[in-house]
């Protein structure tokens, strides 16, 4: 996929139905599965597909993503020509440094998309996590002659649906797809878009200036419904393990889904291995005493006490008699000896004192914000 | 482009006290503490001592050192100028000779170090686990004009002659050097740490290399040779943790102090962080049947069974049933169902069929890197197996079976 680039949109839409989780961060840079961020999978996919220039276009909030990102050294996008471009917003006469939708943010960084030596654009948004090689996506693209080809999967009903739009789509025999509906009412059609694009950067360059001159900015409503006539779209189907992040019920789940291995490897690891920035901790220590039991627990964790279904990021303490069920918990929280937890979500550096009990229901886990005492 | 100090880290030896561990890869490469190299002590120490360049002699089995290193990228040593160099002996003209002795290596690199024409020249050695800030050693050198600065660590009395013993005065200066004597006059033992100035160092080992009588050693010749000509030689006093890692017990003990509640020896210590070559794995696993306890479990680790008072290395994997207690699983090996491993080390990428007993109580047990123990095997205390003579067990097994 040497011909491709990649065009990362970090969307603020569905930011405030994470609650707290995102008042400092983008969904992009939300912490997930112990060690990693929501675009490190992204990020990893491109990697390894063979995209190495890969734009990144930045909203609000995009101080800890690319504090997260530096150089790209960890992707391997640190790289002589090309690499890894963050794309913050800026205000000029045309553009007012906050987008109105995925057409508006290309449009103002329409000069990255022209200076791409690649042919194709890749375009994603950055809130689904799934672990796959865009090879085959793109030789389908090239097979069917598509204008544009949309990445979609068929949730399993039990899927929470949060409140972000879903774009469902149906499709003819040869893959063609025919209708499209943003969040219907009664879901006529299973295949749900995982806002994965692939088009030829002429035609999205066309697209773009189109939209703007007739003041669209909805990728969705105001190009591919209206045009659905005279552009072939295609659907490509994807079969593994796919996360909308979404709410908070769904940031939960994902988490907790890859305490299952059957999900986790392949996730996160093989075949295609997700990167991300390296701390140096030192490898997590379990006291004498320490009951640990289902749980994915990172490097520089301290447990002496008793651990269950649960994701503990880097350098989480969790002292002598406390209890933690069930719970998310990000880099440096703290929990005191005797402190009990059980299904809550706790940001960054938390801390927990002494015997103090949180519990939350597995369907609405309490969330803690960053750095909070309790 | 001159450089204040320039490092030279002696990693060519073999460690044969090390047995099947180093078969296949130098001493300073053999894994340590869950995630770590013995090489990322001395690499994570310059820099956080702010040296930026640093030569790394090699020789015996390079191959993994080489690849370990890289680009030096994990130690923050891929420096615009500068940055870390990996040095095997190379043919000069017509002739060309592998590296004779400690002196003899640094000899063979003198247009190494000339390119950055430093002040100091830091030697080092990579055989122990230890945090020292180098700079201090070198700001004592500067302040004492010393000729030589050599860093010394008390030992235990009943041990010191084992070791190069260095008499001092009441100013700290080196007197008198003995090499392991019987009756030791002090227990301040060399580190085999020194500093030199560059252009003496240069002229001693020009002169050195001309005397054919010359073992080319820094302990053997040059230290006392610079003594007898009565130069300044500084003893540096160095405290805290530092360790050799030579032999198999060591070893094991060394990584067993990483278990003693305060550690032994801290790596938490997020001003003198201990870097290295991490691999992308996810953070580990801990299995509804697994126990867990009084151990360090890493990246990748996927723990189903019971595991009391070990160090589990990256992607180290104990299954169901098995046992693990007082021993040291490095990365990538595999612990089957049922097996019981106590005092003993695992190494990369090993494989310990079901049922199977390594070690017990006596001396350390060790399971070479990449050997594939099938079921109900037994490798006794103090015993070493390596990969060769596993297959060749298991194919006579089979053959047995027949």
């Amino acid at each position: 996929m040497k011909d491709v680039f990649g065009l990362i949109y970090t969307s603020d839409e569905s930011d405030m139905r994470l609650r707290d989780l995102t008042r400092s961060r983008s969904i992009a840079a939300m912490p997930i599965g112990g060690r990693y961020r929501v675009i490190d999978v992204l990020l990893s996919n491109l990697v390894h597909s063979g995209v190495s220039n890969v734009g990144l276009i930045t909203q609000r909030n995009y101080h800890s993503l690319m504090d997260h990102l530096e150089s790209g050294k960890a992707w391997d996008l640190n790289r002589k020509r090309d690499g890894l471009f963050i794309l913050p917003p800026y205000v000029t006469r045309s553009s007012t440094g906050s987008y109105s939708g995925l057409l508006d943010a290309i449009r103002s960084n329409l000069n990255y998309v022209r200076r791409a030596s690649q042919r194709y654009a890749l375009i994603s948004g950055s809130s689904t996590v799934f672990n796959m090689k865009f090879d085959d996506m793109m030789a389908q693209h090239l097979a069917t002659g598509a204008d544009i080809t949309i990445l979609y999967n068929v949730p399993a009903d039990d899927e929470s649906n949060g409140d972000a739009d879903r774009t469902h789509l149906k499709m003819d025999e040869s893959g063609r797809v025919v209708d499209i509906e943003v969040t219907p009412h009664l879901n006529t059609y299973p295949n749900v878009s995982m806002d994965v694009y692939i088009m030829d950067k002429a035609l999205l360059t066309y697209l773009v200036e189109v939209s703007a001159a007739h003041y669209r900015s909805d990728f969705v409503r105001d190009v591919l419904i209206k045009q659905l006539g005279e552009l072939k779209i295609y659907g490509y189907k994807y079969d593994g393990y796919v996360s909308r992040i979404d709410s908070i019920a769904s940031y939960y789940k994902l988490n907790m889904d890859m305490l299952d291995e059957s999900i986790r490897t392949p996730l996160l690891y093989r075949p295609n291995p997700v990167y991300t920035k390296v701390k140096d901790e030192v490898p997590a220590r379990y006291e004498a005493g320490a009951k640990a039991v289902n749980c994915l627990v990172a490097d520089g964790c301290i447990i002496e006490g008793t651990v269950e279904n649960s994701v503990l990021f880097r350098g989480v303490r969790v002292g002598k008699g406390a209890v933690v069920r069930n719970c998310i918990l990000m880099q440096g929280v703290e929990v005191q000896d005797g402190a009990q937890l059980s299904n809550v979500i706790s940001d960054k550096d938390a801390f927990i004192k002494r015997d103090r009990r949180i519990v939350g229901q597995e369907s609405y886990p309490v969330v803690i914000e960053k750095n909070a005492v309790i | 482009m001159g450089k204040k100090c320039v490092a030279m880290l002696l990693a060519g030896g073999q460690g044969s006290r090390l047995g099947v561990l180093t078969r296949n890869m130098a001493k300073p490469a053999v894994p340590f503490g869950g995630k770590y190299r013995i090489i990322d002590f001395p690499l994570s120490n310059c820099s956080n001592s702010n040296i930026d360049v640093v030569g790394v002699l090699t020789q015996y089995q390079p191959l993994e050192l080489n690849s370990y290193i890289g680009n030096g990228m994990p130690w923050d040593l891929d420096r615009l100028t500068g940055g870390v160099f990996v040095l095997p002996p190379y043919i000069k003209g017509k002739s060309g000779t592998w590296y004779k002795g400690t002196a003899n290596a640094i000899y063979q690199n003198l247009a190494f170090i000339q390119q950055y024409d430093p002040d100091y020249v830091l030697i080092l050695s990579g055989d122990h686990i230890y945090k020292m800030d180098y700079s201090a050693m070198i700001a004592l050198h500067e302040r004492k004009h010393a000729d030589c600065t050599i860093a010394v660590y008390q030992v235990p009395w009943n041990e010191a002659s084992r070791f190069g013993i260095m008499n001092t005065n009441a100013d700290g200066d080196i007197v008198e050097f003995e090499e392991k004597p019987a009756e030791p006059k002090s227990n301040n033992a060399s580190m085999g740490i020194y500093v030199f100035n560059w252009k003496d160092l240069k002229q001693y080992l020009i002169e050195d290399e001309a005397n054919p009588e010359s073992s080319n050693d820094f302990g053997k010749n040059i230290i006392p040779r610079m003594l007898g000509e009565g130069k300044h030689m500084v003893a540096y006093p160095f405290e805290g943790y530092w360790k050799d890692v030579g032999t198999i017990e060591s070893l094991w003990e060394a990584n067993m102090d990483l278990l003693q509640s305060p550690p032994a020896f801290n790596l938490y210590d997020s001003s003198w962080r201990i870097y290295a070559r991490n691999p992308t794995l996810p953070p580990h696993y801990i299995a509804p049947s697994a126990e867990v306890s009084d151990s360090m479990v890493t990246e990748g680790c996927t723990v189903a069974g019971k595991v009391d008072h070990s160090i589990l290395f990256s992607g180290a994997t104990v299954e169901e049933g098995a046992v693990v207690e007082n021993s040291v699983i490095m990365n990538g090996a595999h612990i089957r169902k049922g097996a019981r491993i106590r005092r003993a080390i695992v190494a990369e990428n090993a494989v310990v069929g079901c049922d199977s007993v390594v070690g017990g109580n006596g001396r350390i047990a060790v399971v070479g890197q990449d050997a594939v123990l099938p079921e109900y095997s037994v490798v006794k205390p103090g015993e070493q197996i390596d990969a060769e003579t596993a297959a060749k067990n298991a194919a006579k097994a089979e053959e047995d079976a027949k």
